[in-house]
This record gives structure tokens, C-alpha cells and sequence, in this order.
């Protein structure tokens, strides 16, 4: 049951998304997300849907996959559509009892959703097709600047990998720890919410255990590989663009200017 | 009366694309005092069999029977199961959560539904069994040594007082003499107490000095099924299946290549010496 959970899922394969530098990626995803914000007609829409159309073809992951990720936000999405297709004023074009739906609020619904839905696939292709670790990697890079602010960046971001990490193995370990007390008889689905939050005591206590000594542990590892902190570290593969890099580039600007031109000029 | 698997299969991530087949078709029956080893390299599926048996995972094909009854079908309480089918698994001692020993040993009978007299009263059977003493009973499971708390944990299991228990690698991680007490306690458990034990291990000489009876996995399947003695004259199939029986198997073997008639069921340190001395004696005797 926990092992169904995908936010953040890498997805195998090879693919030219896939070997784009993660940081031409997170880039990418930043621009894509202001683009849509940008977006006010359909012009504008059709360019983001060719966009993301063409990234999730070259990606090869499966449109299964992408679609699940919208799973999480569908009740998000219909709050929403249903607010801005009911509750926007306008020429009035059907009346439910005193609900009405109007132009503008057709209009507004229909982009929103659209805005929503796009938001999220565009920023799970990213997950799907860039590992943690890279992605870890390329925002240490590419947030290199604030080190002069005295900002720990390397720190943080050994940080958010470890715990990026550390995800499936405490879920695993949560899964045993569960099986574990239910051969000593222990009981997680009836009781009200108070008894409820109770017998969550026996999974929590050996599952802090656990993270406690899973923590030492690594620490210990690490220190005995002598790591201290990010000043002076290099990289067995240290970043950097390809050709393939700065054609994605000339595309992402490309595709900006289309944007930002259909709407200011249509 | 027994436990029994029928036809039993169970299927990882079935209908994607990562399915993954962990058992296959395996049947077997453990009757009542038996007293079993399960053998298999990692990943084998001896972990996925054993959560069958107390219904922990609902197989993808087959079934469990318990004293005769499907412990699958409607209305069968798995929970009343658990308290009769007791399993202790790998590293039990990292599910202890109790304040102190005596509390923890006590989460089991009390989720049976048992009274604050009787739930004391099989936690102080329980650890006795296990050779704790009251000493222990108001000291934090958090502070005791690696040994004492897997007995912590097996007592926890034993206080529900089940009428099997089965244990995943109940030696894993202890010193030898923590192993042997471990085993050793296991094997009164079942001599003295009447318990079916079903041992779960892949150490071939823990496993040979104790039990009855011997079933080996390989791939989601069982591939043999037998006394000890019978299941390790196969050595070399065993061998190919990433297992190795004990080693006096092999200098046995060797003996007998060597011309020294020797039995080639011999299992343990102690048979091989009885039979060399006794050879030695006849010998002497002869010249």
C-alpha cells in the first residue's frame, strides 16, 4: 500500500531528456512555470501544449505514468475549475438554481485547469527523468553563487539528498516494523481516532529508533571516509554542458519569445 | 493437527512491470511438535512463506490451512491466528517500544484480549523461558546488550503463548555463544514445551544440529524436503543453489574418497568423531 506512492519517482530509460544536464532541466522547469503564468489565451496554451507535448514524447516515459502524478491534484483541480466556472461574472450562458455559468467563467475554468494540469506534469517530467542525486547535484551548482553569502549550500544539499535517500528505506522499514506488531496481535484499523493515534505508538518509537541509529551510522561511515563539508571536495563527475545542453537552450528561448510575442501581439 | 500450504503462490507488483514471482506453487504440511528448518539463499522467498502462515500476506494463488480451516475465508479472525501461530521476525529486537522489558513483553497477550492478571502471568512465563530474571523487568529494552534484547523480543512473541512459532534468522547478528544460548532455548521450547518450531536460517550447521526435519527453497520453490541426512547427501546440488552443507560433509566426503568407509549421512562434528574413533578402535583391534 505504501510501496504505490510515485511523487518524485525516477523513471528509467534512456532518453535525450533524460541526458540533459539537470541543471538545463531545472532551468527549463522555472521557465516552463513562468511561461504558464504568462499564458492568457489560447494561442499562448497551444504553444505550452506543443511544448510539453514534444518534452514528454523525447522523454520515452510512459503517458501512464505522467498522468498518475495528477492523481494527487484532482481534488485541488476540481475545486478550482468548479469556483472559477461558477463564481466569475459575465454574460450569463446557463443558470443552475443560483449558480450561473458565464463567458468568463467558462473561459478562466477551462485555463486554470489547463495551467494546473501542465504545472504538474511539467515539473514531474523533470523528477521522472532526472535522479535525485543529479537533481541534488545541479541545484548545488547552480546555487553556487549563494556560498558567498555565506549560504551552506553544499551542507543543504547533501542534506536533501541524504533525506531524498532515506525515503524508500524508511518506508520499507515502516512496513516491517507494522507486519512486526501485527504478529504480536496489534490492531491499525478499528478503534475511533484517539485509540487510533495510540497503536500508532508501538510503529513510531522503533521507527525513530531506527532513524536515530540509520543516522549514527552513516555518520560514522562518512567521517571514516574523511568527508568534512563541501570546501575543497571534487567531483568524479562534475557538471558540465554539452552541445545537446545549449540546443535545449536556443529551444526553451525560443519557445519563451513565442510566448510572451502570441500574447502581446494576438 | 498441523499447518499446511497448498499450492501456495505469491506474485510481487502482479499485472505491472515489475512483477516479480516470489513463490511458486509450494506445498507443504508441518505437523503438530515438529520441529523444522527452512533453508534458503537470500531472496529465496523464506521470508515472503513465512508471512503466509500467519496471514500477514494474502497469497496470489493457493491457500494456508490452519488445524484443517482456510485461514483466508471469510470470517477466519487472523488476529486470534497470530496469538497461535507466533512469528518472530528478523532482528525482532528493532520493534521493542516499551518504556521497560516487562510492559513490552506484555503488548501481545493484552492485543489478545487478555486480563491484567493473565497478560502478567505469561509475561513472567515468557521471560522466565527465556532466562531473564525479574532483575531485568523494569529496565529499559533500549539498554540491555544485543542478545538480551532478542530474547526481550522472542518473549514478547512467547507470552501469547502460541501453539507454533517461527523465527526468521533468530541467530543473525549474535556472538556464537549468544547463538547457542538462542538455539538451545528454542530447542527446550520445543522438546519440553510441546512447541512446533518452524527455523528459518541459512547456516547449514545451526540448522543440522537440531532440527527434525529440513525443507530448502531455491527461486519460490521448495527443492527438497527431508531429514537433515537426506536433504545434505545432495551437497552438490545444494552447492549449486549458492547453500553449502556442513562442513564435516565435506571432510566426510573426502574420507570416503580417500577409501575410509565412513557413512555419508553423517551430519555433525560429534557423529564423524564417534565414527572415526570407532573405526580407529576397530583397527587397532584388528592389528
Amino acid at each position: 500500500m505504501i510501496r504505490d506512492i510515485t511523487i518524485g519517482q525516477y523513471y528509467p530509460v534512456e532518453s535525450p531528456v533524460h541526458r540533459l544536464d539537470p541543471r538545463t532541466k531545472l532551468f527549463g522547469t522555472l521557465v516552463y512555470i513562468i511561461s504558464l503564468f504568462f499564458a492568457d489565451n489560447i494561442g499562448c496554451y497551444a504553444a505550452a501544449t506543443l511544448f510539453l507535448g514534444a518534452v514528454v514524447h523525447l522523454s520515452r516515459v510512459p503517458l501512464r505514468f505522467i498522468v498518475r502524478g495528477l492523481k494527487a491534484i484532482v481534488f485541488l483541480l476540481l475545486l478550482s475549475v468548479s469556483f472559477n466556472l461558477f463564481l466569475t461574472d459575465g454574460r450569463t450562458l446557463v443558470r443552475l438554481g443560483f449558480l450561473k455559468i458565464t463567458d468568463n467563467g467558462l473561459r478562466l475554468a477551462f485555463f486554470m485547469g489547463l495551467r494546473l494540469m501542465y504545472l504538474v506534469i511539467g515539473s514531474s517530467i523533470m523528477t521522472l527523468t532526472t535522479t535525485p542525486n543529479q537533481l541534488t547535484d545541479g541545484l548545488e551548482k547552480s546555487l553556487g553563487f549563494l556560498n558567498r553569502l555565506r549560504v551552506p549550500v553544499h551542507e543543504i544539499s547533501m542534506m536533501m539528498s541524504i533525506a531524498l535517500r532515506f525515503i524508500p528505506i524508511l518506508v520499507e522499514e515502516t512496513d516491517k516494523i507494522m507486519k512486526a506488531q501485527m504478529a504480536r496481535g496489534a490492531d491499525f484499523e478499528s478503534g475511533n481516532l484517539i485509540q487510533r493515534a495510540k497503536n500508532m505508538i508501538p510503529i513510531l518509537v522503533p521507527l525513530f529508533v531506527s532513524a536515530f541509529r540509520r543516522a549514527t551510522d552513516l555518520a560514522m561511515a562518512m567521517e571514516a571516509r574523511c568527508y568534512r563539508g563541501g570546501s575543497g571536495r571534487t567531483k568524479m563527475k562534475p557538471l558540465h554542458y554539452e552541445k545537446r545542453d545549449h540546443m535545449a537552450y536556443a529551444v526553451l528561448a525560443a519557445y519563451l519569445i513565442a510566448v510572451i510575442a502570441i500574447r502581446f501581439f494576438f | 493437527m498441523s499447518i499446511q500450504a497448498i499450492d501456495l503462490s505469491y506474485t510481487y507488483g502482479q499485472g505491472t512491470a515489475f512483477e516479480q514471482h516470489a513463490l511458486r506453487h509450494v506445498n507443504f504440511e508441518i505437523k503438530d511438535g515438529e520441529f523444522v528448518g527452512l533453508i534458503g539463499h537470500t531472496g529465496s522467498g523464506k521470508s515472503t512463506l513465512i508471512q503466509h502462515l500467519n496471514g500477514l500476506i494474502r497469497p496470489t494463488g493457493g491457500d494456508i490451512l490452519y488445524q484443517g480451516k482456510s485461514i483466508y475465508s471469510d470470517g477466519y479472525s487472523l488476529r486470534e491466528l497470530r496469538g497461535k501461530v507466533g512469528l518472530v521476525f528478523q532482528y525482532p529486537e528493532h520493534q521493542l517500544f516499551e518504556v521497560d522489558v516487562f510492559s513490552d513483553v506484555c503488548f501481545g497477550p493484552r492485543n489478545l484480549g487478555c486480563s491484567k492478571e493473565e497478560t502478567e502471568k505469561r509475561a513472567r512465563h515468557a521471560l522466565k523461558l527465556v532466562g531473564l530474571d525479574e532483575s531485568f523487568y523494569s529496565q529499559s529494552p533500549f539498554e540491555l546488550s544485543g542478545g538480551q534484547k532478542r530474547r526481550v523480543a522472542i518473549a514478547g512473541v512467547l507470552a501469547m503463548r502460541p501453539e507454533m512459532m517461527i523465527l526468521d534468522e533468530p541467530t543473525a547478528g549474535l556472538d556464537p555463544r549468544g547463538r547457542d544460548e538462542i538455539l538451545d532455548q528454542i530447542e527446550r521450547l520445543n522438546r519440553q514445551h510441546g512447541l512446533t518450531i518452524l527455523l528459518v536460517s541459512h547456516s547449514m550447521e545451526d540448522v543440522a544440529r537440531y532440527v527434525d526435519r529440513l525443507m530448502v527453497m531455491n527461486r519460490g520453490e521448495k527443492v527438497f524436503d527431508g531429514t537433515p541426512r537426506e536433504v545434505f547427501r545432495h551437497y552438490r546440488e545444494l552447492e549449486a543453489i549458492g547453500l553449502a552443507a556442513p562442513q564435516i560433509t565435506y571432510v566426510v566426503n573426502e574420507l570416503r574418497d580417500q577409501g575410509i568407509p565412513l557413512d555419508e549421512t553423517i551430519t555433525t562434528v560429534e557423529e564423524a568423531r564417534d565414527a572415526i574413533l570407532g573405526l580407529l578402535e576397530k583397527r587397532g583391534k584388528l592389528k
